[in-house]
């Protein structure tokens, strides 16, 4: 089974390289997008459309409203068009098999984009664009890791929400490149959900538990939370980025306004462009026939006061974050 | 003197959990002076609780009154979204109007459905509830709307005489709404209308005004929380803003011993119930233990503090010689 699928694969491939080749390569793909549950992920789709247009393709957007019967709908719809790729962004891991089969009947490859689904589904598509959140948390241990140096230092982490696998995940990467490091010790972890506010009010138990001066450095799981914390590091008269590091993952606008203004100290983005790497990998396959791996790392690229932050924030405010 | 001797068992729960506090944090106890202003775990509890407190003071009357209302949350949302949207560009007073407003507005037509059209409150404020947070979201565009007007900052990050602006704020409120029905004769008809509304009707009662005015100032007050809550991290994030806040409401109102049923509410211990709430948080974010921990931490304090109130619980022979 599997072998005469990956036959027909790469019959196609050829077929369609060969059409590919005759007309000049004009690809429409759909993409079926979750829906509007953060601003990172208006921002994936602002730049999705941005690198269909570089790369001359034609992407049909649907707004799935964070319903997975929507997607279903949505790629059902795709493959009636005949359209020669599909994204696709799972809202939930499982339940995708029967739709999978049919765009797989369809001979029209899926990718996924930013989440990956459940192994069984694993020949189903082409491959996934995600970034690998573990790494997020390393990128970030190893940068507070080189800038602290010998001296001893307290750590503080504000967490994702309990339970969550970006959390989770990003909590281990970043312990994994502290530990060979002795001297940075994490002092308190607490959740702050994600949010401001209560990455605020957290940040403001940790500074009257520990006494703001004995704190060397802030990890937050994402920025939102360390923007909060920002602000109570400020109210308590403490001067964040120059006495206190901080460093926290997505690389949204807002935190390159702080990183500009000596508040913060560094950022992990995540990236919002999963399509350009999927666009790029649909040609290759389409044209050329490549199979791409069954995973495309995303790079999990620092930032600091280095990177012209200003220059930064300019360039991702219009993103729709 | 009766109303402290009716609270005593709220009064025992909060100094129980400050004791409890200062037992896992030493320094809990300590405030000083930083800055112009007060300083110290024991501030952050009070300036934390104030959104919380805020909603209570309008949740409080609407469930004398027999009612619940689940949107204030969403209306927190809705009332920081236009706050935060309108700060840089018009000046405080036209910015608070308008959010104060929209909260008042929102508690209308809450109120409109409970009184003339006789939906059940719980059905007729969570469409409220659910369709409010997108109402939000269209006003953000789903992003956090971020503003740097000093003077809506001062709001959430200000202080007067040391004291910072939530606790002030909560302090007028709750002097206001004391004056509004306990001042007058309107608490004693909210209470007839939660008692028995036909009786109180038949009395010469409006109880349609009363419920709509209950709604109403819950939408005020949820507004004014909601503006606090915005000024508090100088930015609008109608996702989050509020979230499951309206279920803090209610628990403090049911902590200050207030009956679902309606027909009797005490506004300072609902306000109190409140702050109870808060000091609890607060102590579990000071304890350090693992944040798996915190709901059951939450849990097991708000059922001790309601076991503490029960009646049945009162005398242990009691609990015998009753049935179950």
């Amino acid at each position: 089974m599997r072998e005469s699928v990956s036959i027909t694969a790469l019959l196609v491939g050829a077929m369609l390289a060969w059409g590919g080749a005759v007309q000049a390569a004009s690809l429409t793909v759909g993409f079926s997008q979750i829906g509007s549950e953060s601003g990172w992920r208006a921002a994936e789709t602002t730049v999705t459309k941005a690198e269909a247009k570089k790369r001359g393709i034609t992407v049909k957007i649907a707004d799935a409203q964070q319903k997975q019967e929507n997607q279903i709908k949505a790629i059902r719809s795709f493959v009636a068009q005949g359209v020669d790729g599909i994204l696709l962004a799972p809202v939930v891991a499982t339940g995708w098999d029967a739709v999978l089969k049919e765009a797989r009947d369809a001979k029209i490859p899926v990718i996924l984009l930013d989440r990956d689904i459940d192994p069984s589904g694993k020949d189903l598509y082409l491959t996934a664009v995600t970034s690998d959140s573990v790494e997020e948390g390393r990128v970030a241990g190893n940068w507070l890791a080189k800038t602290v140096g010998e001296k001893p230092c307290n750590v503080v982490e504000l967490q994702g929400t309990v339970g969550a696998s970006v959390a989770t995940n990003r909590k281990k990467g970043f312990d994994a490149a502290i530990a060979p490091h002795a001297n940075l010790k994490l002092v308190r972890s607490q959740t702050g959900d994600f949010t401001r506010a209560k990455g605020k009010e957290v940040m403001e138990s940790f500074i009257k538990a520990e006494g703001g001066h004995s704190i060397c450095a802030v990890y937050a799981h994402n920025d939102d939370m360390m923007v909060g914390a920002i602000q109570a590091m400020k109210e308590a008269g403490l001067k964040p980025g120059r006495e206190i590091l901080t460093v926290s993952i997505d690389a949204v606008p807002d935190i390159f306004k702080a990183i500009a203004a000596g508040e913060a100290n560094a950022t992990v983005e995540l990236t919002p462009d999963m399509a350009g790497p999927a666009f790029d990998a649909l040609k290759a396959y389409k044209e050329k026939g490549t199979v791409p791996p069954k995973w495309i790392q995303t790079e999990s690229k620092l930032y600091t006061a280095a990177d012209d932050p200003l220059k930064v924030y300019e360039r991702k405010k219009g993103l729709g974050y | 003197m009766r109303a402290l001797r009716a609270g005593a068992p709220q009064l025992l729960a909060f100094l129980a959990v400050l004791l409890a506090d200062r037992l896992v944090a030493p320094q809990f106890l300590a405030v000083h002076w930083q800055d112009g202003r007060l300083f110290g775990s024991l501030v952050d509890v009070f300036n934390r609780g104030a959104p919380v407190a805020l909603l209570s003071l309008g949740m409080v009357l609407v469930v004398a009154t027999g009612g619940i209302d689940l949107s204030v949350g969403a209306v927190m949302a809705i009332a920081g979204a236009v706050a935060a949207s309108l700060a840089d560009s018009q000046p405080l007073p036209l910015v608070l109007a308008a959010a104060l407003a929209t909260g008042l507005v929102c508690g209308l037509w809450n109120g409109l459905l409970v009184a003339v059209l006789r939906i059940q409150p719980i059905v007729a404020t969570l469409i409220l509830m659910v369709a409010g947070r997108g109402i939000a979201q269209l006003i953000t565009e789903g992003r956090i709307i971020t503003f740097a007007s000093a003077d809506l900052a001062f709001l959430g990050g200000g202080a007067l005489l040391g004291v910072p602006m939530p606790v002030v704020l909560v302090f007028g409120m709750l002097l206001v709404t004391l004056a509004l029905v306990r001042g007058t004769a309107l608490g004693l008809m909210i209470e007839a209308t939660g008692g028995n509304a036909r009786a109180s009707a038949l009395a010469g009662i409006d109880t349609r005004a009363v419920t709509l005015a209950v709604y109403a100032w819950s939408g005020f007050c949820a507004a004014l929380a909601g503006v606090v809550a915005a000024a508090d991290i100088l930015g609008a994030d109608a996702n989050n803003a509020g979230l499951w806040l309206e279920l803090d409401a209610i628990l403090a109102v049911v902590v200050a011993g207030s009956s679902l049923l309606g027909g009797r509410f005490s506004l300072w211990l609902a306000v109190l119930g409140a702050v109870l709430i808060q000091a609890m948080n607060t102590g579990i974010l000071l304890s350090g233990l693992p944040p798996e921990l915190n709901l059951v931490v939450k849990a097991v304090v708000v059922l001790a503090v309601l076991l503490l109130q029960s009646p049945r619980l009162a005398g242990l022979s009691l609990l015998l010689r009753s049935p179950r």
